[in-house]
């Protein structure tokens, strides 16, 4: 052990019998140097320790000991803040060393806040969004001013999302408060490290963040799970396999069992309880249920008290737990990076392989796990698109720094373009969110006398009215909800949240599954659904709004190579593989880097299926602009289906003689995805977000709703009129821009085209084949959109038409009868 | 039972009182007999009271654009006199905040036809400045134009023929499993409640007490949805969930 650590720390090590990693000692290194660190490391490796040990020698070697706030410590969640900050005290205690260490969450009573501020301790633990309010305080400049070092947490799952830039800004921010603070940020395996460090580094420069790697553990041993009932054609829920995974319960000792959807959690913890004759203790953990709920889960997994969670992506963050045995991934996992990191959950110690078990939920998924597992084999992970700062959060990071103090515009760009998300940021687009957070920035003058920002005479902008201070603190942050309603037994305890929308289509009697339960639906009181336990066998599932991740990329790549080469589906299961062999012998496969599309008749309808395995998100659109471009060309589209890997389209007319190179010629994207962007809902709900992050309308706040009811506007107005008067404001680009990159799906899509051009193959089939059966069995389970609202209106008239001239006369309803 | 062919149509005919009346696609409706066209809540410079008020910085275009669909009614159309049911400035300070160009835009229109503004709650004293007759309520034959509904009616006698505002009726439906809601007419055939007009204004669900309490059991709403006008009974609609007090 080098002499360069401090007793107290060397004595606690040797005590444990515990040696520090090697790449602990090269974060001290660092910190030695001054330097930024990024280390990346697989879970299990004493990560979190690795990130604090600089801060903690620098405290116990300095003497006397600083006062003021030495290291803030930042994580995404608010519960591995607490976790965090609860271990770091035992250790503390340990070494009987005096340091205080905090914790400052929204949950943080307001008496203690006003102690911080006045006497922050030597460490602190927050979020982005308590960051982002600490630093819009006039006393910024106090609170921060001794900071020598900032830790984030989880960095890879802030890089690529607005939490991340509301985060990056706060960074920057503190360099300008508190210049000689190091940054070090702590990350599972990524694709492009160099990404995190660019994001990380105070400079603008990657070369300036120490790249620190831990030891990679062994290699995992992941396997595909085979079930004894028919491999299901479609469906997502993985319901069959339940008996096979129950098994693995019993055996397996503590088990994770990740799905990918909330939906998905119930029904499995539902069916698996159904089975459990053992007694086994398993229980369910994902974000709709009561915060309390969850913490209970998590202590009791953390105390060893349960056999099995079920689980969402919740669990995919947060406390190591040295005893998960097992990782079980109902569905497939749609992304390698993502299966890395659930299977990394098991088994912490490195000297031994984690162990997972996939269990795919019908028969493309077999491929789609099969593709995962040599991903995982070959170390290739998912690259993520990398995308530009949101303009939105940038606004409201300049109202928070003008809420702080006077602010002086051309510093406050410099200071901005140091934030890894925003270094491509244009001069034009800061002065424009600039002027769009000073008076709304339109073209049409007129609001320069209700301006937020006043120009003083030294030419630094300050805040001007109390009403936007406040607007600022009531709505900073970057999680736009969608309006949701408490469920609750009876009066008494709440189970959890439901989405609002999904309320909408109950009505009295109605039963679904939650919080593991199957409950009534009574009524709608206030904000809250009233419920009681429910009876019968059917109910209707939570539709939680997504949750559903589409395949990656590299995946889908993965799946087409498996599926064109006969020669690696040797360790297929036999009724894959034979359902492969009937495809090739009715049709053909479709090739690694073509287009295969096959059309046929069935039912008095045409079918066109075209198999582009690019994503749920990115067949969506395709399905939408595929459906307008037949009904010019006067095919009569009916409705489509999308799944990850296909899309299918029925017609009243036959595609068998269309010309496919034309119909999905890359084209489509300039005049029909621009016509359709316009008007799609998809773009009013991006544009909603950024009104509410970017402070034009303020947020529902529970309680107000009735008394400041004038304030909350349909942001869906506001777009109409924004868009046919000003089409080019800040607002209106930055929400093209979240539309377009943000999800990716737009890309992934032209990618695609511009792949298959003048490599389409068309199979006119008299019939179905095997490959196109999952989809047609997709539908009918999905609801179908794709024509427009006035149609679909128009079809509910008919029905009413109909109904009405029995009840009511047509000259009463308005309708002459034709 | 006729055969039922499927068309999008952009107004509906309906009798209130004994009076034929069109409505139309953009929210306006009118008489045919006399050539009077009605219009229900314009709230102009409702974005500018926001800011005056500090209550965010919305686009300052939505009394151009309420002018623009105003216009272009008229055009088509060609009515004789026009009515405003109310509601016509969202606050008393609005005219004063109304830019020049708009106030000249209005002024054109109202000197082009006979014009008649229905004093509201928001406007007790409508912008008279720029010509047109200032009435509480009108009677056309049996009908009976107000703002808000009288007092007296509201609970017991329903009159013969009513058109009003102040309620901005909106409705909404399921279509195959997605909600759609838009402003609408709403009306039971001896009532008729005006959506509202204004670029800016939001709407209250029909199935709230406010509006429902107003209208027989057995009212229609007529929903504008983007080119068309889509009639459904008060048992077809959806309520809003609820909210906090």
């Amino acid at each position: 052990m080098p002499n360069d650590l401090p007793a107290a720390l060397s004595d606690w090590f040797a005590a444990r019998n515990w040696a520090p990693h090697p790449h602990q000692f090269e974060m001290l290194d660092a910190a030695a140097e001054g330097r930024s660190a990024l280390l990346i490391a697989p879970t299990g490796g004493g990560k979190t320790l690795a990130g604090f040990l600089p801060s903690l020698a620098e405290l116990i070697e300095a003497d006397p000991a600083p006062e003021g706030l030495h290291t803030l410590y930042i994580s995404p969640l608010k519960a591995l803040a607490v976790d965090i900050h609860r271990n770091l005290e035992i250790h503390i205690a340990d070494m009987k060393l005096p340091i205080r260490a905090e914790t400052r969450t929204g949950d943080t009573p307001q008496s203690k806040r006003q102690r911080q501020r006045r006497t922050p301790p030597q460490m602190l633990m927050t979020t982005p969004e308590s960051l982002a309010l600490l630093l819009s305080y006039e006393d910024a400049p106090e609170i921060f001013g001794q900071l020598r070092c900032v830790i984030v947490d989880e960095l890879h799952a802030l890089e690529d999302n607005k939490r991340g830039d509301l985060l990056s800004l706060g960074l920057s921010r503190l360099t300008g408060l508190a210049p000689d603070a190091r940054r070090v940020g702590l990350s599972a395996t990524v694709a492009e490290p160099d990404r995190l460090r660019r994001w990380l580094s105070p400079t603008r420069d990657a070369g300036d963040v120490s790249l620190v790697l831990g030891e990679s553990g062994a290699e995992p041993r992941i396997d595909v799970l085979e079930t004894a009932v028919e491999m299901p054609w479609s469906g997502h829920m993985g319901t069959h396999a339940i008996p096979e995974v129950y098994e693995l319960l019993r055996d397996g000792g503590t088990t994770i069992v990740f799905v990918n959807t909330r939906a998905q959690a119930e029904i499995i913890f539902q069916e698996l309880w159904r089975l459990n004759e053992d007694g086994l203790r398993i229980a369910l953990h994902h974000g709709s249920l009561a915060p309390e709920q969850r913490r209970k889960v998590e202590a009791a997994m953390a105390r060893g008290d349960l056999d099995a969670v079920v689980a969402t992506s919740s669990l995919d963050l947060g406390v190591d737990w040295a005893a998960v045995d097992l990782v079980i991934q109902v569905g497939a996992p749609k992304g390698s990076t993502r299966l890395l990191q659930r299977v990394g959950r098991s088994n912490h110690r490195l000297d031994s392989p984690s162990r997972a078990v996939l269990v795919p939920a019908n028969r493309f998924e077999v491929l789609e796990c099969r593709a995962a597992i040599d991903a995982v084999r070959a170390h290739t992970l998912d690259g993520i698109p990398a995308r530009p700062g949101g303009l939105d959060v940038l606004g409201q990071h300049i109202l928070g720094t003008a809420r702080a103090g006077p602010v002086d515009r051309e510093a406050l760009f410099e200071e901005v373009r140091t934030a890894g998300p925003y270094i491509e940021l244009s001069r034009e687009d800061f002065d424009d969110v600039f002027n769009f957070v000073a008076t709304g920035g339109y073209a049409l003058g007129g609001y320069e006398k209700f301006q937020r920002l006043f120009r003083t005479s030294n030419g630094t902008y300050e805040i001007t009215s109390p009403a936007a201070v406040r607007d600022y603190r009531m709505n900073v942050g970057t999680i736009v909800e969608a309006p949701t309603l408490k469920v609750r037994m009876g009066r008494g305890r709440v189970l959890g949240e439901v989405e609002e929308n999904f309320v909408n289509y109950m009505t009295a009697g109605d039963t679904f599954v939650f919080a593991g339960r199957l409950l009534e639906f009574v009524e709608v009181r206030e904000t809250s659904v009233i419920t009681r336990p429910g009876k019968g066998d059917a109910p209707a599932v939570p539709a939680y709004v997504g949750g559903r991740f589409p395949l990656s990329t590299h995946l889908a790549d993965r799946v087409r190579t498996i599926l064109s080469d006969p020669k690696t589906w040797a360790d297929l299961p036999a009724q894959v593989s034979n359902w492969l062999d009937v495809q090739r012998w009715r049709s053909v496969l479709p090739s690694r880097d073509g287009l295969l599309i096959e059309t046929f008749p069935r039912a008095n309808k045409h079918y066109l299926v075209a198999y582009s395995f690019e994503g749920r998100n990115a067949h969506q659109t395709l399905g939408m602009l595929l459906t307008r471009r037949m009904e010019r060309a006067g095919l009569g589209p009916l409705g489509f289906v999308a799944t990850d890997y296909v899309i299918g389209v029925w017609s009243t007319k036959s595609c068998e003689a269309a010309d496919l190179d034309a119909l999905f010629d890359e084209d489509m994207l300039g005049d029909d995805l621009e016509a359709w962007m316009a008007e799609s809902s998809m773009l009013k709900r991006t544009f909603r977000n950024i009104a509410v992050i970017a402070g034009l309308i303020q947020r529902r706040h529970p309680g107000e709703e009735k008394s400041r009811r004038q304030v909350t506007f349909n942001s869906d107005l506001i777009y109409d009129v924004l868009r046919s008067h000003e089409p080019n404001h800040i607002l209106l680009r930055a929400t093209r821009a979240d539309a377009g990159a943000g999800l990716t799906d737009v890309r992934r899509l032209s990618d695609m085209l511009a792949r298959v051009r003048g490599r389409i193959t068309h199979r006119h089939l008299d019939r179905v084949s095997p490959l196109a059966v999952p989809i047609l069995l997709e539908i009918g389970r999905e609801s179908v959109y794709g024509a427009a609202i006035d149609e679909l209106l128009g079809e509910q008239a008919e029905d009413l038409i109909s109904e009405a001239m029995d009840n009511v006369g047509t000259k009463e309803l308005g309708f002459d009868a034709a | 039972m006729p055969p039922v062919t499927r068309s999008t149509r952009a107004t509906a005919d309906i009798e209130l009182g004994g009076q034929p009346i069109v409505l139309d696609h953009s929210g306006a409706a009118w008489l045919p007999d006399g050539g009077d066209l009605l219009v229900a809540d314009l709230h102009f410079e409702k974005g500018s009271a926001f800011a005056a008020r500090g209550q965010g910085l919305l686009p300052p275009y939505d009394t151009v654009e309420t002018l623009r669909r105003l216009e272009r009614v008229c055009a088509r159309v060609k009515p004789k006199r026009v009515i405003c049911l109310g509601d016509t400035l969202h606050d008393v300070a609005g005219e004063a905040r109304m830019a020049e160009g708009d106030r000249q835009r209005l002024s054109r229109l109202v000197a082009a036809h006979d014009w008649v503004w229905i004093a509201g709650n928001h406007d007790p004293e409508p912008p008279a400045a720029m010509g047109g007759e200032v009435m509480h309520e009108l009677k056309i034959g049996d009908l009976v134009l107000r703002h808000d509904v009288a007092e007296a009616d509201a609970a017991a006698a329903i009159p013969v023929g009513e058109i009003c505002g102040h309620y901005h009726p909106k409705a909404a439906v399921r279509v195959r499993g997605r909600r759609i809601s838009g402003r609408c007419f709403a009306t039971d055939g001896r009532r008729l409640i005006m959506p509202a007009f204004g670029a800016y204004t939001g709407g209250l669900n029909a199935r709230e007490p406010a509006i429902d309490d107003l209208l027989s059991p057995r009212f229609h709403v007529y929903m504008i949805g983007r080119a068309g006008l889509f009639a459904f009974r008060r048992d077809q609609l959806l309520s809003d969930p609820k909210r906090a007090v």
